[in-house]
């Protein structure tokens, strides 16, 4: 069960980013403080692993990062930890896995969280790619292009244009900009202290925002993976800086700590895809996820989709038959719009679902779901605890 | 009152130019999740935290101007809170005392003191809450600048906070002083401004501060300035009340304050006795804080530092301190440390007290093997056995580790056998002063150990380079004259012969600083440094006690030196026999200089001077001791005897550094202050004879050129 999970606001990478003189570690370690504190009923010597993920396992990101994490933040030496790595599906990863070693009754409580600061470990960086991988064409030329593998889901589906991408994007950063009006984005934000040239200052907000976008604007953008392409800055998440962690339980520990999960897991799967066009990933795992917990898509109330680019959440919509403009579909925005620091989405995605329960009992199931890195996809399907046959009928009508 | 607004602080920042490392105030606004705002003022002087922010003129002033600032915005609604802090690591460790030192005149210093209140009293009047969060080091100034706020918050991890101002010469006269006691209480007040700086310049802990009540709350260091700004927001939110138990009430007022005071005078004068006038100046503050307002404290403030920074004693303090600070991490004459060998095995020779307290500190310290030997085996049995006791007294203070203590157990070892000492690199003696043992025990040593290993004396009277006349390789014997207790004294003379080489200096250097201790290069000449002024000084006294001047007298003669303990507790202290024989061999290195007492051998074998109480207090003169001493027909007056003991520092001391037993005026002070107590505001011993004339009237000259003194009013 998912009792509850928060993250760091997401920062600009680079330089000029707020986190730029803020360790990779110690926004992890803000996060997994900050859902402990939140859960005051979780004993912390009872939590049977810390898994964090991250793409870059090195520097301020490496050391086994679950371990020391788990130090860092004041939890018992007996605790233990580890890293793992999936790229942008990390912490949904962790989560799984750690949701697995529930399932399989060997752990009552862990921390699944991850953490990308890709201002100092810029997407690729350190990567030595085995050469068999071109010479043989095991993978197309690229699939280590995030961007380019994103101008080919057009290729595939002619009928997913730009200006869809760019409407899908707009609509994105819109919701984000009314869902932290209405103070939805934020209850599940740590706060982190930032050292900068001003002295220290407090992030409180996603800093990419771009609430003042227009699709004029986006239509404009230049497409830098290809002369006259579709793929921009606009209608792509962009390069952020961030962590997550969630606290999962068994229901055994849920009992006896007198706990009040989120969510309750009912599958989860991940797929693998061509490299080439990873975007469509999410397609085959959803499919398997949905086959494992008896389920059809149209059982599905809520869909939290990793926003890496627009044009590969509409593959997903469009294999569906669903609307681009379902208001199923992150009802509070994506990753366009606050960003996607890579191994740190998935948690992301399961706290704004599971904040989208608590005040909806009307829905029963919700998915998670990301595209990975050379090729693959995840999905994890989740029920909703709070869910009241009455307001669904309610909600129906 | 001051009206600080109107004075023209400008002139010090013209006076310090280029030279000081400003800490800028940097503010940013900080959204609370009430909706208010915070302004966060960053205290950053832009290097890392090698180069703790400190409080200059310039820092003063843009502090000031930046809280102004806030106070207009906070007046014009848009912000509900000031919070200070500072950089990682570091609130601010104060005023920059090498700057203080070269205040040029009574009125600058007068200025500055005023400036300092000028600012930091700023922070009380931004007309919101104010805060300050402890986020590390706040020393001196630094950890004033809290004491203007309304409340604060500090660092679980903070290493250190202090008012260590009186140690140095000093008063807290940024409002420590005046705002400590009534904000925690005297008796609190008492033990941060005088108590800890005088035991060796003890500092608070976070909890140490959070129990005291200089701080409200305390919190994690991972989520240090979160959860502070959270805490301030829920205090200006009226959410969280903050209670001061410690906070003097009427009664404290009205009955406990002046008796603590009073208690702390009598203390006090037992202790470090009369002459430092910085702990007395602050105590005077502190009863005068009882009431009246903050501006008028502040005034007193004002009127006190710029004395004491005027004052010969500041300077000399600075003086001592950077040689403490400085000096002793580069000492003069050491060769480069990359050419000192590997020490993984020690041997000591000997096996008695002095032995037993060498290994232990080389086990402690170093975590190598150390293997102690003598001919008796049931001698060194009882050596090693005290040893591990110790080691499992400091397990049992949790002071090592279980593990730690197997380790260090394990490593000692004892044997007869001085074959054991074949892979042994340093090796380590402390047998009887006696030159012939010495010379034997090495010559045979050197049979045994290989052709690299350093040998080491510990002698404290005995020439390095005659016990080595027997070596056939000299250049690896070095001194290594540790003071006692070996635990405690920081102290380690490191005695180069004529033949030590550098490989061999080095390697003691390096190994006294791997011992945690301080180490200066002497010359091989009698009584080192330390033991050669203490016997002049211990000289004089039995001169004049002999000549018929009651020992009480001649005490009281010394006294206006501030010494940690006159003369006839010193000779109590090292004890009368040991004394006596110091005298002799002064006496016969230098017989025209160096007084021998014959009186000083019947005390001895009387066994008593002073009389004690069964606490050990001393309580007055041994009767008997009296007696023995009461044969002189020419007493001495207490100035006749001041002027010569201050002569015959100067002349001795001008002889030590004209003979190159130091390299400078600066190693004799080194080694009176670490090795002999001597007081900080004496500067050691040279800055207080520049001062009272001493070296003038005996060499025509000063030991420093200026000498440290103040530049009076």
């Amino acid at each position: 069960m998912f009792v509850d999970g928060v993250r760091t606001p997401f920062g600009r990478a680079g330089d000029k980013g707020m986190y730029w003189n803020t360790r990779a570690d110690d926004l992890v370690v803000k996060a997994i403080v900050g859902v402990l504190e939140r859960n005051p009923g979780v004993p912390r010597d009872r939590i049977d692993d810390v898994a964090i993920a991250a793409t870059t396992q090195t520097g301020d990101q490496g050391l086994t990062i679950g371990r020391t994490a788990a130090i860092l933040a004041g939890l018992p030496k007996t605790v233990p930890g580890f890293a793992i790595d999936r790229m942008c599906a990390g912490a949904m990863t962790s989560a799984a896995m750690m949701a697995g070693s529930i399932g399989y009754g060997m752990y009552d409580l862990a921390i699944a969280g991850g953490v990308e600061h890709m201002g100092h470990h810029p997407m690729g960086s350190g990567v030595d790619p085995n050469p068999r991988f071109l010479s043989e064409k095991l993978v197309g030329e690229d699939a280590l292009v995030m961007g380019a593998t994103a101008e080919r889901i057009h290729d595939r589906f002619p009928q997913l244009t730009r200006e869809r991408s760019d409407r899908y994007a707009l609509a994105s950063q819109q919701k984000t900009a009314a869902a932290y009006e209405a103070g939805k984005i934020q209850q599940d934000l740590v706060p982190v202290a930032v050292r900068t040239e001003q002295g220290w200052g407090l992030a409180t907000r996603d800093e990419v925002m771009r609430p003042e976008t227009t699709l004029e604007g986006l239509a404009a953008l230049k497409t830098p993976f290809r002369p006259h392409g579709r793929i921009t800055a606009g209608n792509a998440s962009g390069l952020n800086d961030g962590a997550t962690a969630a606290i999962l339980a068994s229901g055994d520990a849920v009992k006896e700590f007198g706990l009040a999960p989120k969510m309750t897991l009912v599958s989860f799967a991940f797929a693998g895809v061509d490299p080439e066009i990873m975007g469509i990933g999410p397609i085959p795992a959803t499919e398997k996820a949905l086959r494992k917990a008896g389920l059809t898509i149209d059982d599905i109330d809520l869909f939290e989709m990793n926003e890496a680019f627009a044009v590969q959440v509409l593959s997903f919509l469009d294999h569906y038959g669903i609307d681009d403009e379902d208001p199923r579909v992150n009802p509070w925005g994506g990753a366009i719009a606050v960003g996607h620091p890579l191994a740190s989405s998935g948690v992301r995605l399961m706290n704004q679902l599971a904040s989208q329960f608590t005040e909806r009992p009307d829905v029963r199931f919700g998915i998670t779901s990301m595209c990975v890195g050379l090729g693959q996809g995840g999905t994890m399907i989740w029920e909703n605890p709070n869910y009241d046959k009455k307001a669904a009928k309610r909600a129906r009508r | 009152m001051t009206d600080y607004s109107t004075v023209d602080f400008e002139s010090l920042v013209a006076l310090a130019g280029d030279d000081e490392v400003v800490t800028h105030s940097y503010v940013r606004d900080v959204p609370l999740p009430s909706g208010r705002t915070l302004a966060l003022l960053t205290l950053d002087n832009g290097r890392d935290h090698t180069r703790p922010s400190t409080l200059g003129a310039a820092t003063l002033l843009e502090y000031a101007t930046t809280l102004d600032r806030l106070r207009a915005r906070a007046a014009a609604g848009e912000i509900h809170a000031v919070a200070v802090t500072g950089k990682p690591f570091i609130l601010a460790a104060g005023a920059d005392l090498s700057k203080v030192a070269e205040i040029p005149d009574k009125e600058t210093a007068k200025k500055f003191v005023q400036l300092g209140h000028h600012a930091l009293g700023r922070l009380s009047t931004v007309g919101v809450p104010s805060f300050v969060f402890y986020n590390g080091l706040a020393l001196g100034g630094g950890l004033e600048i809290g004491l203007h706020a309304d409340y604060r918050t500090v660092d679980a991890s903070v290493p250190a906070l202090a008012l260590p101002e009186v140690f140095l010469g000093l008063v807290p006269g940024w409002g420590g002083a005046t705002i400590l006691p009534n904000l925690i209480g005297i008796e609190n007040a008492l033990k941060v401004v005088i108590e800890n700086p005088l035991k060796q310049n003890r500092t608070l802990t976070a909890k140490d501060a959070l129990d005291l009540g200089i701080a409200d709350v305390i919190f994690p260091s991972v989520n240090f300035l979160e959860d502070s700004i959270r805490w301030a927001d829920a205090v200006i939110s009226g959410d969280i009340a903050v209670s001061r138990p410690n906070a003097p009430g009427r009664i404290e007022r009205l009955v406990k304050w002046d008796a603590a005071i009073g208690i702390a005078i009598k203390t006090l004068k037992r202790r470090i006795g009369p002459v430092p006038q910085a702990p007395y100046a602050a105590l005077e503050l502190m009863r005068a804080a009882k009431g009246g307002t903050r501006a008028e404290g502040f005034q007193r403030e004002d009127e006190v530092l710029a004395d004491l920074i005027a004052g010969d004693q500041l300077q000399a303090s600075v003086y001592a301190f950077n040689l403490v600070q400085k000096r002793t991490k580069r000492p003069a004459g050491a060769p480069d440390a990359d050419v000192a060998k590997k020490v993984t095995k020690v041997g000591v020779i000997g096996a008695g007290y002095m032995a037993t307290q060498l290994a232990l500190l080389f086990v402690r310290r170093l975590r190598v093997p150390v293997v102690i030997t003598d001919i008796d085996q049931a001698r060194v049995d009882t050596s090693v056995a005290r040893i591990r006791d110790e080691i499992d007294a400091l397990l049992g203070k949790g002071r090592v580790s279980p593990d730690e203590a197997n380790r260090l157990k394990a490593l000692v070892t004892g044997t007869t056998d001085k074959a054991d000492f074949a892979d042994c690199d340093w090796v380590i003696e402390a047998v009887f002063e006696e030159l012939e043992i010495k010379q034997d025990v090495f010559a045979e040593i050197e049979r045994i150990v290989s052709a690299e290993t350093v040998l080491a004396t510990n002698t404290s009277s005995l020439s390095v380079e005659q016990i080595g006349a027997k070596l056939a390789h000299p250049e690896r014997l070095v001194g290594f004259h540790f003071f006692t207790p070996v635990a405690v004294m920081p102290l380690i003379e490191v005695v180069r012969t004529p033949h030590t080489d550098d490989a061999t200096l080095s390697t003691a250097m390096v190994t006294a600083r791997n011992l945690k201790k301080n180490a200066v290069i002497t010359a091989d000449t009698p009584g080192f440094v330390v033991n050669r002024v203490l016997a002049k000084l211990l000289g004089e006294a039995m001169y004049a006690v002999d000549n018929g001047t009651p020992f009480a007298v001649v005490d009281q003669a010394i006294a206006p030196l501030g010494l940690p303990m006159p003369p006839s507790q010193l000779l109590d202290l090292v004890g009368l026999k040991v004394g006596a024989h110091v005298l002799d061999t002064h006496h016969a290195a230098f017989p025209d200089r160096f007084y021998r007492s014959e009186n000083l051998h019947r005390l001895a074998d009387h066994g008593a001077l002073l009389d004690k109480d069964d606490a050990g207090r001393v309580k007055g003169f041994d009767k008997g001791a009296m007696k023995i001493l009461s044969g002189g027909t020419t007493p001495l007056g207490a100035d006749e005897i001041l002027v010569r003991l201050q002569d015959g520092l100067a002349d001795e001391v001008r002889r030590m550094l004209d003979d190159g037993v130091v390299a400078a005026p600066e190693d004799i002070d080194l080694c009176m202050i670490l090795g002999a107590g001597f007081p900080f505001q004496m500067g050691g011993v040279t800055p207080y004879l520049d001062r009272v004339g001493a070296s003038e009237r005996v060499f025509g000259d000063t030991f420093h050129h200026p000498p440290v003194r103040g530049v009076g009013d």
